[in-house]
């Protein structure tokens, strides 16, 4: 089976120790995570999980039900790209002088969409958001035309296409069934 | 209400509200408050005091194992801690329900690298099923529920509380709730009528079908549902290491223990049955050998309580998720009477196959040397087959798996999963404790025994009737089998000069034996069961002692050495 990208999202308990403990999931089996983010979700208390991994479907499926089974994570599950609406971003300080001499900044603006978060004489920073590809490309020609000072990219975020089932539908569906034993 | 008492004094009356009655330890600094409050709770609570923190571990295994109620065991800090990670690892592997307190430093204290302080949750997160630092009295009672309520629901298993010092000593108003629901935990799976159906069709229509028993059953009390379904349509079973004594030996479906050790015509059948029904068992590399040549004949069905085993390692045609206790049955109201009268007929071959080539010299040797067989096949019939087998690991485990026999359930302690060697005298102790009416048998190899000999000590104090014998083979027999078959011989550090066993036990107290040759075998063993006392039976077999049959690791499950 081929290596491919999979997101997986966790919903959990906000509890001490849980990114470890999903962490040494994939250590155990040796799979690198690509990209992490962590925030609150939409729901009080539960705490969201974007994880991106390279390897195959069997593997990530397999992962996928040891995270879902430690006791306070409420849902895991996994998708492809195909799946999903997602997104990164990426900041890039540059030099003010370098940026300048480039001639047209607007060129650069428009071609890559970015924004111009702060700007002093010494240096800027610049703000993009899209895909891998597209963060990378931008860094790649900053990097060939006027060197990038630092760079910074966050973890992907995503939204299913398909119509899942709500996280809060499934909590008050556990918790009618607990209530009717 | 209104009255404070101390963590400590809450933390005994949580676990009197559990049920506890039991527990095995060792104290220190930093649990030395909880310690104290049990002086004053003896009457309630029974605690034993181990030699070592691994044995209070295994200890409280051996108990749980045998009595389905969730093991105790209670620790210091540091290096307590880590003396009890092998046992809290066990337990995972083995799916064991048990708690364990560890001591900690007080909270202001936490990260600091103070005297004894480890990351417990840390090190024990990966091996438990949950594990968890209580650092304030008032998260006393709630942790405690919640613990037991994990360790012994849906697939049980270890759970840790590291008890921070302060939240020990301060005062705390107890309120006690059990725990009966946690809203990301949802221990049993709902039975699915679609998956019973597609199982029970799967049954009707196969002709050769064959049953894989494991833990599962027992753990969901399921042995007279597996009874019920396996004669209704006449399924012969076989069972893994830890499904021992799920099934009487000698029920008539019953066609004997899997694996790299186990029988010849288990394994060969399940290379040949058109339907293989895994019933609460994991697929073990060392029942399944190469999976890529195991049972691809068969459609495969899988009874599992944990959606995680299911094509974790091989990929059934028809899941079952749910707890035995309620697939079976279900499953068993679809079948269809039926007979298999011919299949079970051809496991015959391969069982006068096995007894011809192997059982026949270990079991019943005329001459020569005394062999493990035939002290284990003496002792279960000294027993009437009705005592407990305890093991340690290595040659003298799979012997005893082998030719050990049972007419109850529970009746069988081990460290399957991740082989614990010294797991035997510890394990043997709890088991003794938590089932004191029937007779418990221990069998080590000379190496596992010195691996927790000072649980002797225990054994002394507390007058813990268990039956140790050791089949003293002078080597790591099991190690040197392999040094023996696949390198050449060479027997790098396996042989073992080893001390007088019996002045040994001597100088705990503990009557014993030691028997050279076979004419003295049999007084020996009706000498260590004429009461119901410790006795250690120390027996010289042969040296260079194989386990047959063999299917090497990795290997097709078919592939099976006799050693003819
Ligand atoms: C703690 C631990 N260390 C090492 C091993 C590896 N090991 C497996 S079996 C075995 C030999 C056991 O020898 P002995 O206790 O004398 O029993 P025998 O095989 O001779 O019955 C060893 C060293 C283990 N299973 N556990």
């Amino acid at each position: 089976m081929e290596n491919k990208l999979y997101t997986i999202t966790v919903f959990s308990e906000n509890s001490v120790g849980l990114l470890g403990q999903i962490t040494i999931i994939f250590t155990r089996r040796a799979i690198n995570i690509e990209t992490l983010s962590v925030s609150p979700s939409a729901l009080k208390g539960i705490h969201k999980f974007t994880i991106t991994v390279l390897t195959t479907e069997d593997i990530v499926s397999k992962v996928v039900k040891q995270i879902d089974k430690r006791v306070d994570i409420l849902k895991a599950y996994y998708n492809t790209d195909e799946d999903l609406v997602f997104q990164e971003i990426a900041l890039y300080k540059v030099s003010t002088e370098k940026l300048l001499g480039l001639g047209s900044i607007e060129e650069l603006v428009r071609k890559y969409h970015i924004r111009i978060l702060e700007m002093t004489p010494d240096y800027a920073v610049l703000q993009k958001a899209g895909h891998y590809e597209e963060t990378q490309q931008m860094f790649e020609e900053l990097s060939e035309s006027i060197g990038v000072l630092q760079f910074i990219r966050s973890g992907r975020v995503a939204i299913t296409r398909s119509k899942v089932e709500r996280l809060s539908d499934m909590l008050e569906s556990i918790q009618q069934k607990f209530e009717k034993k | 209400m209104g009255n404070k008492i101390t963590g400590a004094h809450a933390f005994m009356q949580a676990l009197i509200e559990e049920g506890v009655d039991t527990i095995f330890g060792y104290p220190g600094g930093a649990i030395m408050p909880v310690f104290d409050a049990l002086y004053d709770y003896d009457k309630h609570i029974n605690h034993i005091l181990t030699r070592h923190e691994q044995g209070a571990t295994h200890a409280a295994q051996g108990y749980a194992r045998v009595s389905g109620k969730v093991g105790v065991a209670l620790v210091t800090s540091g290096p307590a801690a880590t003396n009890a990670v092998t046992g809290i690892a066990d337990a995972m592997l083995d799916s064991t329900p048990m708690v364990v307190i560890t001591g900690q430093v007080g909270a202001t204290l936490l990260g600091t690298d103070a005297f004894q302080e480890i990351d417990v949750v840390g090190i024990t997160q990966p091996i438990t099923k949950w594990a968890y630092q209580i650092r304030r009295p008032e998260d006393i009672a709630w942790a405690v529920a919640r613990a037991f309520y994990i360790a012994r629901s849906g697939r049980p298993g270890p759970v840790v509380l590291d008890f921070a010092k302060n939240a020990q000593i301060q005062e705390v108003e107890f309120d006690y709730k059990p725990c009966t629901f946690i809203r990301s935990y949802l221990p049993i799976p709902e039975v699915q009528p679609s998956q019973i159906e597609a199982a029970a069709a799967l049954i009707n229509g196969a002709k050769k079908p064959f049953a894989l028993v494991g833990q599962g059953v027992i753990l969901g009390n399921a042995e007279k549902e597996l009874l019920a379904f396996l004669e209704k349509a006449d399924i012969p079973a076989a069972w893994t290491l830890l499904g021992s004594s799920a099934m009487p030996t000698d029920f008539p479906l019953n066609k004997g223990f899997l694996g790299m050790h186990g029988n010849v015509a288990p394994n060969k059948k399940t290379n040949e049955c058109d339907v293989l029904i895994a019933i609460g068992m994991r697929f073990d590399d060392r029942v399944t050998g190469d999976l890529n040549t195991y049972a691809k004949q068969a459609k495969i069905i899988h009874l599992d309580i944990d959606a995680a085993e299911i094509g974790k390692n091989v990929k059934p045609d028809a899941p079952v998720l749910g707890t035995t206790k309620e697939t079976l049955p279900a499953i068993t109201a679809k079948l269809n009477p039926a007979k298999h009268t011919e299949w079970i007929e051809s496991f015959k071959e391969y069982e006068t196959l096995e007894f011809e080539k192997v059982i026949q010299r270990e079991v019943h040797p005329e001459s020569g040397e005394l062999t493990m067989g035939e002290v284990i096949h003496k002792i279960t019939h000294a027993t009437n087959n009705e005592a407990i087998l305890v093991t340690d690991v290595g040659q003298n485990q799979m012997m005893a798996a082998r030719y050990f026999n049972y007419t109850k359930t529970r009746s069988m302690v081990t460290s399957g999963g991740l082989g614990t060697m010294g797991f035997g005298i510890p394990a043997a102790m709890g088991a003794k404790m938590g089932a004191p009416e029937r007779t418990v048998c221990m069998f080590a190899g000379d190496g596992g025994f010195q691996m927790t000999i000072q649980e002797l000590g225990t054994i002394m104090q507390e007058q813990i009737g268990v039956k140790m014998i050791i089949l003293n083979n002078h080597f790591l027999g099991m190690v040197r089998q392999w040094q023996e078959m696949f390198f050449e011989e060479r027997y790098s550090f396996t042989e073992m000069q080893n001390p007088d066993f019996i002045a040994i036990a001597k100088a705990y107290r503990i009557d014993g034996t030691e028997v050279h040759v076979r004419e003295d075998l049999d007084a020996a063993i009706a000498d260590m069961l004429k009461d119901d006392k410790p006795y250690l039976l120390v027996v010289n077999v042969e040296k260079k002692g194989m386990v047959y049959p063999m299917m090497p690791a990795g290997a097709t499950v078919t592939n099976i050495l006799l050693g003819d």
